[in-house]
C-alpha cells in the first residue's frame, strides 16, 4: 500500500549570520493513513523544524515531501497545525478564531449557518462549548490549546499536525488533554504527526514513535512501532509491563546512545 | 459521539463569569454542578477593572485619602506657593495667583464674545486653534497612518524612506512655516501645512514599527490557514497594529498641539497662541498665565481622551 505521507531523504539547511547550518539531513519516513506518529528528541534536534516541513511553513532545501501523492509546496487546509503556543488572535473570541479557519476552507461551499454550526459542532467537540464567546486572555492555558486544536480540527485536515501541544500546561491538564485527543483521533480516524520531548506521551498516544538523534544534522536514529491495543486507558497502562518496556527503550535511546547536548536549553 | 468525554475537573476552575459582555456566555452551563462557581474567570476579570476603579472595590478608608488625593493636591500647593513668591519677588509685575483667578473668572463668564478679528472671547480662540490643529492631524493621520503600513509591511519601501523620514523629523516645526507661506500663500493654511507636517511622523513611525512586530505566530496561522491579504489586513494586521497606532496618534497629538500655539504666534489671527502674543504686545501678564493653563488643560484632555480609547482596544 501507498504511503499517505511519503518524506524521501529530506534535509533542511539555513542560511544564518554565521554560515550555513544544516539543521536536518537524510529524513526518510513514510507515515500510512490513520497513523499516529510522534517525533521526539532532545531540544534543538529538529522535529519542529521536520514537523514545518511537512506542514509547509517551511521549503526543504533537499530531498522531497508527499502528501497523497502531491509534493507539499506551502501550507494548506488539509494540513491542521496546532502550535505550541496556541497561537491564538486575542481579539477574536474562541468561537470567531476557529470560524476564521472554518470560512477559510468552507466559505465557498457552505452557508454561514452552516459554518457556524460546523464551528459550534467543533467546540463541543474539545468541550469549550460554554466559553465559544469568550476571548483567548479571559480562559486558561488549557482551554486556549484546546481552542487551538479545534480550530485545527475544524478544517478537517487529512493530517493533523502537533508542535508539542501540552509543552506548557501542567501535568494533570496535560493528561487531560491526551486522553481527550485520543478520543478525538479515534473518532476522526486523523492521520497524526506530534511533535512532544514527553517520553510517557510518545508512548501513550502513538502507533509509531521517530527517534531523532542530535543535531545539527540530525537525522531519524531509530523508529520504535508501538503495538499496544487501542483503546489505551493511562491507568491500566500504568501495570502493563510492555508499556515500561517500550518507555524503556525510549528513554534507553535518549538517554544512553544520544546523549544530552551541552547547550540544550 | 465523543462530545461525552470531556467533562474536565480542571474546566471547573475556570466557568463562565457572571455577567459576562457575550450573550453566548449565558447558555453556559457548569460541567460540575456542585461546583462553586468563579475563581478563575472573575479573579481575572476584578484585576481588570482594579487598574480602572480602585475606589469601587476598596473598602472606604483614611488611607485613600492621604495616599491618593493628597498627594496632588500638595503638588498644585507647591505650584501655587512658588507663583506667589515669585509674584512678591518681582513686585506683582507677575500677577500672583489670586489676581489672575479673578482675572479668569471675568473671561471666562463671557467666553463667546466677538468684537472684530483682534479681539474674540477666549472660547472663540481654543475653538479655532482646535480646528486647526484637528484639520492639520486629521490629514496627517489620513496620510501617515496608510504610508506607515505600507513601509512596515514592505522592506523595500522601508528602506527607501527611511532616510526621509530621519533627515525631516528633526526639523524644527517653525522652519517649516515659511514654506507653507509661501506655497499656500495664507496665514491659516500655513499653520495647518505646519501641523500637518509635525505631526506626521510619530504616526508613520509607530505605525510602520507596529506592523514590523506583529508576532510571527500570527502570521503562520495566517500561512497555515491560507487566508487572504485583506482577511490577513483586516483580522491580523489592523488589530495587531492599532495599540502602535494610538501610541503613534497620541505623541502625534500632543505634538500638534505644541506647534499650534507657536504657529499662531507667527501668523496671527484668531487662535489660542495669537491671543497669547496679543496679550504680551497688552502687557497684560495675567491673560498670558491663563493662556499657560488652558493650552496645558486642553492639552491635557486630548491626551486623556486618546489614552481611553487606547484602553478600549488593548488585549493584555
Amino acid at each position: 500500500m501507498q504511503s499517505y505521507v511519503q518524506i524521501e531523504n529530506a534535509g533542511m539547511t539555513f542560511n544564518t549570520k554565521k554560515g550555513k547550518f544544516t539543521a536536518l539531513t537524510g529524513i526518510d519516513l513514510h507515515i500510512d493513513q490513520g497513523q499516529f506518529v510522534a517525533l521526539i528528541g532532545h531540544s534543538g534536534c529538529g522535529k519542529s523544524t521536520l514537523l514545518n516541513l511537512v506542514a509547509g511553513l517551511l521549503d526543504a532545501t533537499d530531498g522531497v515531501l508527499l502528501l497523497a501523492n502531491k509534493e507539499i509546496k506551502g501550507p494548506g487546509p488539509e494540513r491542521g497545525v496546532v502550535f505550541q503556543n496556541h497561537s491564538l488572535l486575542p481579539w477574536l473570541t474562541a468561537f470567531e478564531n476557529v470560524y476564521l479557519a472554518v470560512e477559510k476552507v468552507f466559505g465557498g461551499s457552505e452557508s454561514k449557518k452552516q459554518m457556524k454550526a460546523r464551528t459550534a459542532a467543533v467546540l463541543e467537540l474539545v468541550g469549550l462549548t460554554h466559553a465559544a464567546g469568550k476571548l483567548p486572555g479571559e480562559i486558561s492555558g488549557g482551554m486556549k490549546q484546546r481552542v487551538g486544536i479545534a480550530r485545527a480540527l475544524a478544517m478537517e485536515p487529512k493530517v493533523l499536525l502537533l508542535d508539542e501541544p501540552f509543552g506548557a500546561l501542567d501535568a494533570l491538564t496535560r493528561a487531560h488533554l491526551q486522553d481527550e485527543l485520543m478520543k478525538i483521533v479515534a473518532a476522526t480516524q486523523s492521520t497524526v504527526i506530534m511533535v512532544t520531548h514527553d517520553v510517557d506521551e510518545a508512548v501513550l498516544l502513538s502507533d509509531r514513535i521517530v527517534m531523532m538523534t542530535n543535531g545539527p544534522s540530525a537525522t531519524i536514529g531509530e523508529v520504535l512501532s508501538i503495538d499496544l491495543p487501542r483503546p489505551r486507558d493511562r491507568l491500566q497502562l500504568a501495570h502493563d509491563p510492555k508499556y515500561h518496556e517500550l518507555r524503556s527503550q525510549v528513554l534507553e535511546f535518549l538517554y544512553s546512545r544520544q546523549m544530552r547536548p551541552k547547550e540544550a536549553a | 459521539m465523543v462530545s461525552a468525554v470531556f467533562h474536565s475537573p480542571l474546566e471547573a476552575s475556570a466557568p463562565p463569569a457572571p455577567g459576562g459582555e457575550r450573550s453566548r456566555e449565558e447558555n453556559a452551563t457548569p460541567l460540575i454542578a456542585a461546583t462553586p462557581v468563579n475563581t478563575g474567570a472573575t479573579g481575572l476579570k476584578s484585576l481588570k477593572n482594579e487598574t480602572a476603579t480602585p475606589a469601587v472595590r476598596r473598602p472606604w478608608d483614611a488611607s485613600f485619602i492621604w495616599q491618593r488625593i493628597l498627594p496632588p493636591l500638595l503638588g498644585m500647593g507647591l505650584l501655587a506657593l512658588v507663583w506667589e513668591l515669585v509674584s512678591r519677588g518681582t513686585g506683582a509685575s507677575i500677577p500672583s495667583p489670586q489676581d489672575t483667578l479673578a482675572q479668569a473668572a471675568v473671561i471666562f463668564s463671557d467666553p463667546f464674545y466677538s468684537k472684530g478679528p483682534n479681539d474674540q472671547g477666549i472660547g472663540w480662540n481654543i475653538l479655532s486653534s482646535l480646528k486647526r490643529v484637528a484639520v492639520g492631524f486629521g490629514l496627517a493621520a489620513a496620510v501617515g497612518i496608510p504610508a506607515g503600513f505600507l513601509i512596515g509591511r514592505f522592506t523595500f519601501l522601508s528602506r527607501m524612506f527611511n532616510p526621509l523620514i530621519s533627515l525631516l523629523r528633526p526639523v524644527s516645526p517653525l522652519a517649516w512655516l515659511p514654506i507653507g507661506l509661501l506655497v499656500f500663500k495664507g496665514a491659516d493654511p500655513a499653520a495647518i501645512w505646519t501641523i500637518f507636517i509635525c505631526s506626521i511622523w510619530p504616526m508613520i513611525i509607530n505605525t510602520a514599527v507596529g506592523v514590523q512586530r506583529v508576532p510571527q505566530d500570527y502570521m503562520n496561522v495566517a500561512r497555515v490557514l491560507n487566508l487572504s491579504e485583506w482577511k490577513i489586513v483586516t483580522k491580523i494586521l489592523f488589530p495587531a497594529v492599532l495599540p502602535y497606532v494610538l501610541t503613534g496618534v497620541r505623541l502625534a497629538i500632543g505634538v500638534a498641539w505644541l506647534v499650534i500655539v507657536a504657529a499662531e504666534m507667527l501668523t496671527g489671527g484668531v487662535g489660542i497662541g495669537f491671543w497669547v502674543w496679543d496679550e504680551w504686545n497688552n502687557l497684560n501678564v495675567a491673560h498670558i498665565i491663563i493662556a499657560i493653563f488652558v493650552v496645558g488643560i486642553v492639552g491635557l484632555l486630548l491626551e486623556q481622551m486618546l489614552m481611553l480609547i487606547a484602553k478600549r482596544f488593548s488585549y493584555e
